[in-house]
């Protein structure tokens, strides 16, 4: 990534301070069809790219060690099932605050680092619960919020739905578009829909979800992602994690670029959320070497990058007690979320 | 060493070292000294003899000897003796030596995959990803053909004994695509490796001894251009098969004129990449990091020559830019690493005078603002604007991590600017419209064209190049013409009354040639159709590596 565009509107909370940085909002622009339309991807040569990156940069010991401690704070711990109660949701919220075990942190000298996760994914009707178990814990709340996971009630259901999650506390809130929009290339009215969604957030950041398994080419994952930006998105989102393929690299990559691309020609910055998929610490490494070869290290903070996982985590506590102790660890030596 | 927690606040790459600890367990068991292997037996480490260095440290890795003409004479002897029983055992018998040979090297790839990258000071990541899965490919493929011999190639018998010389930049890999094709068909070989980067030949060679392979069908004799000249001199020797400098080329054609020495060259080249203005402008970037930074643009087929239409060529320049900060350069056994060292000073002199040369010319020098390790031999990666046709380094080979870009307006001066060179070894072209890249393809006058992809190799299909970057091909189906040949005595009497000139015969130019091409060639009818198949898959399935 250029480091002339990361410097030219470097937020005042730098990458280099353990603070949480907060990038300004994007506050979207007006659609540009043209802009939309001269959106090439080849895919053979995306492709190529994901495959041979995972051979090209690796961390190792210590630095795979801090660098899985970084994925933690980036993740959006999640339960998005339909067997959710609130007792769950509190467990879940009681894993967020103290995500990996207190020993693990102290031996790898990480103590004081501040490690919880960058928010708690649930439906609306957990929103008020969640927030009441992360009260006094600074992680925001982030809903499903627009008829989950099809997107396809009606609009005014959808705007409510929204409108009710933040009124209930949530801070962010992970829409569904509507794929038919992308696949007749109906960008206004996608254009128009995101838009809508984003005024009915209000104050709570809005994170655009392209089901990207379900757009068909990349080159739709691409034009997608720029009108959710044109129309003022803060994240785009790959996947609902309920497609029948997620979050996978090639498209990680295609949305980076895109969000690279608005970043050079309006200077605005948005998110990246890969979801659904991502279950191996490996897999995290792999998606983080690739937001920093693309995007750069400003966006390996969470308020430009997250992982929407529930499995994750366990693998990663897992993977950070073998680099501890040498030993590999069984998934019950680390308290369930 | 770094703490967790600055590491966790920087997000840097630390360390990812490849061990070197099995490479330099089995150069220690050699006595850090190596002879020849010559009949199935190692040779003495003779009187002369000289050191193999590590690119990256300047430090020495072993002694080698220089092969004498007596000894490359005996080599000579020892692949004739071997040659007749070895074409006598029959196609499925050589199949199983070289499935075998395949086998080992995937079971022994960490480990020559290492002793490359000290040898050469290329990434591990390219010796372990790309070329030693190459090399057990060229294996796999050609016992392939061993085995189908009869039935694919009536009537082709092998050449005899060949004399191969083989360069520094990809010592294993060529020395596959030689020995591979060549003692499938039934020859036997004596192989020179580079002086700078014998190592993997020598390990090969062992191999070869542990798997069984007959004595004296495998010879491998080290030494510099002392010990090639005697190969390409020897009497006995029925084909010389050569990679390296058109220079060199050109001797060596000289010497083996009117010799009836069958002659294969894969030279220099000066590879146009060619962008049009509707490609994927991200992935272009990428397909120039693998065209000229790959193995420190030490590829003769390396795409060093950018020509991007004119209303492009902004955006394209601010991309690379910011790709060449975030690309790194330094110890070649780091996981992570990009770029190694460049094999030798020679080299990385010459480099530097071209680059020199460049800027006295008037071209703008581009380079990212880090530095490169200093111990070793590493050179940065480079970009040239503002370059003309005329300037120097448009037009001879680097040979170095150093790209030109120019610019073009229409896709017909593309072309004319794409062939305005003496090479033609490769070209690639960028674009997302399939009529422009099948009108484009195959007005290119190199032996490879690659669409939206870029340094892609397969062992099925056929490499090598035009004018100046030499004749013959290898790999795929060629290996009937390349290393085999008929009982037709005509055949024979044509290849002898070669003229002894280094430009090409129209014969050799429609190897290679894209599915609207109609064929030019005068070869035998019943090898045309299969090249053409050959081709199509070639220009339509670039295979993901």
């Amino acid at each position: 990534m250029a480091d002339t565009s990361r410097q030219r509107t470097q937020t005042p909370a730098a990458a280099g301070s353990l603070e949480v940085p907060v990038a300004p909002r994007n506050p979207g622009m007006s659609l540009e069809l043209d802009w939309i339309e001269e959106i090439r991807v080849n895919r053979s040569a995306v492709e190529r790219r994901t495959a041979t990156l995972r051979g090209r940069r690796t961390v190792k010991k210590e630095w795979q060690a801090a660098w899985l401690l970084r994925a933690v704070t980036l993740m959006d711990l999640t339960t998005l099932s339909g067997d959710d109660t609130a007792g769950r949701v509190r467990r879940l919220c009681a894993k967020a605050r103290r995500p990996v075990r207190a020993d693990l942190l102290e031996a790898m000298g990480a103590s004081q680092l501040p490690i919880r996760v960058g928010a708690v994914c649930v439906y609306h009707r957990f929103v008020a619960t969640a927030v009441e178990a992360l009260e006094g814990s600074g992680i925001p709340v982030a809903a499903v919020s627009t008829g989950f996971p099809a997107g396809l009630s009606p609009v005014e259901q959808r705007l409510a739905e929204i409108r009710a999650s933040v009124a209930a506390g949530a801070e962010e809130i992970d829409v569904v578009i509507t794929r038919s929009h992308v696949l007749i290339e109906d960008w206004r009215a996608l254009y128009d829909e995101v838009r809508a969604m984003r005024e009915a957030c209000g104050d709570a950041h809005i994170k655009t979800i392209l089901a990207t398994g379900e757009l068909g080419t990349l080159r739709n994952v691409a034009r997608a992602s720029v009108v959710c930006m044109m129309a003022g998105a803060d994240f785009i989102k790959t996947s609902t994690g309920k497609e029948s393929v997620n979050a996978t690299l090639p498209v990680g990559l295609v949305m980076a670029r895109a969000i690279r691309d608005f970043r050079e020609r309006t200077g605005h910055m948005v998110g990246l959320k890969p979801a659904g998929g991502i279950r191996a610490a490996k897999d995290a490494l792999d998606w983080l070497v690739l937001v920093k070869e693309e995007l750069g290290d400003r966006w390996l903070r969470p308020d430009l990058f997250r992982f929407g996982a529930s499995t994750l985590l366990t693998d990663i506590e897992r993977q950070l007690e073998h680099f501890v102790t040498g030993r590999y660890s069984a998934a019950y030596r680390h308290p369930a979320g | 060493m770094a703490s967790i927690p600055d590491i966790f606040d920087s997000m840097a790459y630390g360390p990812a070292p490849e061990s070197a600890g099995p490479a330099h367990a089995w150069l220690d068991g050699h006595g850090r000294r190596f002879g020849h292997f010559i009949g199935g037996q190692w040779s003495e480490p003779g009187s002369e003899t000289f050191e193999t260095l590590n690119p990256a440290t300047g430090k020495p890795i072993a002694r080698l000897t220089q092969a004498s003409a007596a000894e490359v004479d005996r080599a000579v002897a020892a692949a004739r003796a071997a040659q007749p029983a070895w074409w006598a055992l029959g196609g499925h018998g050589r199949a199983r030596h070289l499935y075998a040979i395949a086998r080992q090297i995937q079971k022994h790839g960490r480990m020559f995959a290492v002793l490359e990258s000290l040898d050469n000071g290329k990434p591990i990541r390219e010796s372990r990803d790309i070329d030693v899965p190459l090399v057990a490919r060229h294996f796999l493929h050609h016992a392939g053909w061993a085995q189908l011999m009869d039935r694919e190639l009536p009537g082709r018998v092998p050449v005899g004994v060949i004399g191969q010389i083989i360069p520094w930049n990809f010592p294993l890999l060529m020395l596959a695509w030689k020995i591979a094709p060549a003692i499938a068909m039934g020859n036997t070989v004596v192989l020179k490796p580079a002086e700078f980067t014998s190592l993997t030949a020598l390990r090969f060679a062992e191999l070869c001894e542990e798997i069984g392979l007959p004595a004296g069908v495998v010879n491998i004799v080290t030494g510099d251009g002392r010990a090639g000249e005697a190969l390409v001199a020897h009497p006995d020797v029925d084909k010389i098969a050569f990679t390296g400098s058109t220079d060199v080329g050109r001797l060596i054609r000289t010497a083996t004129a009117g010799s009836g020495k069958k002659l294969s060259l894969e030279l220099g080249g000066k590879s146009p990449f060619l962008v049009f203005p509707d490609a994927d402008l991200d992935s272009v970037v990428e397909g120039v990091v693998d065209a000229i930074w790959f193995n420190q643009g030490q590829v003769c087929c390396a795409g060093s020559r950018i020509l991007v239409q004119e209303g492009t060529a902004d955006r394209l320049v601010a991309k690379l830019k910011a790709r060449m900060e975030t690309l790194r350069v330094g110890e070649p056994l780091d996981k992570a690493v990009d770029m190694g060292a460049i094999i030798a000073p020679v080299q990385l002199e010459k480099i530097a005078e071209l680059v020199r040369r460049g800027e006295e010319e008037g071209a703008a020098r581009w380079q990212p603002s880090w530095s490169c390790p200093r111990d070793g031999w590493f050179y940065p990666p480079t970009l040239f604007t503002e370059v003309a046709p005329a300037a120097t380094i448009a037009q001879v080979e680097i040979f170095g991590p150093v790209v030109v870009l120019m610019s073009f307006r229409t896709p017909a001066e593309a072309v004319e600017l794409a062939n305005n060179t003496r090479y033609g070894l490769a070209a690639s072209l960028w674009t997302e419209n399939i009529n422009l890249a099948l009108d484009v393809a195959p007005q290119l006058q190199a032996g490879t064209v690659w669409i939206n992809c870029t340094n892609v190799f397969d062992a099925a299909s056929g490499f090598g190049g035009y004018r100046e970057s030499g004749f013959g091909r290898e790999g795929g189906r060629t290996v009937g013409r390349s290393d085999g040949r008929t009982i037709d005595p005509y055949r024979r009497s044509t290849i002898c009354r070669l003229p002894p000139s280094p430009t090409v015969r129209p014969s050799d130019r429609p190897t290679v040639c894209l599915p609207s091409t109609a064929p030019r060639s005068s070869t035998s009818a019943a090898s045309r159709p299969a090249r053409i198949r050959a081709t199509v898959s070639r220009c339509s399935t670039p295979p993901a590596d």
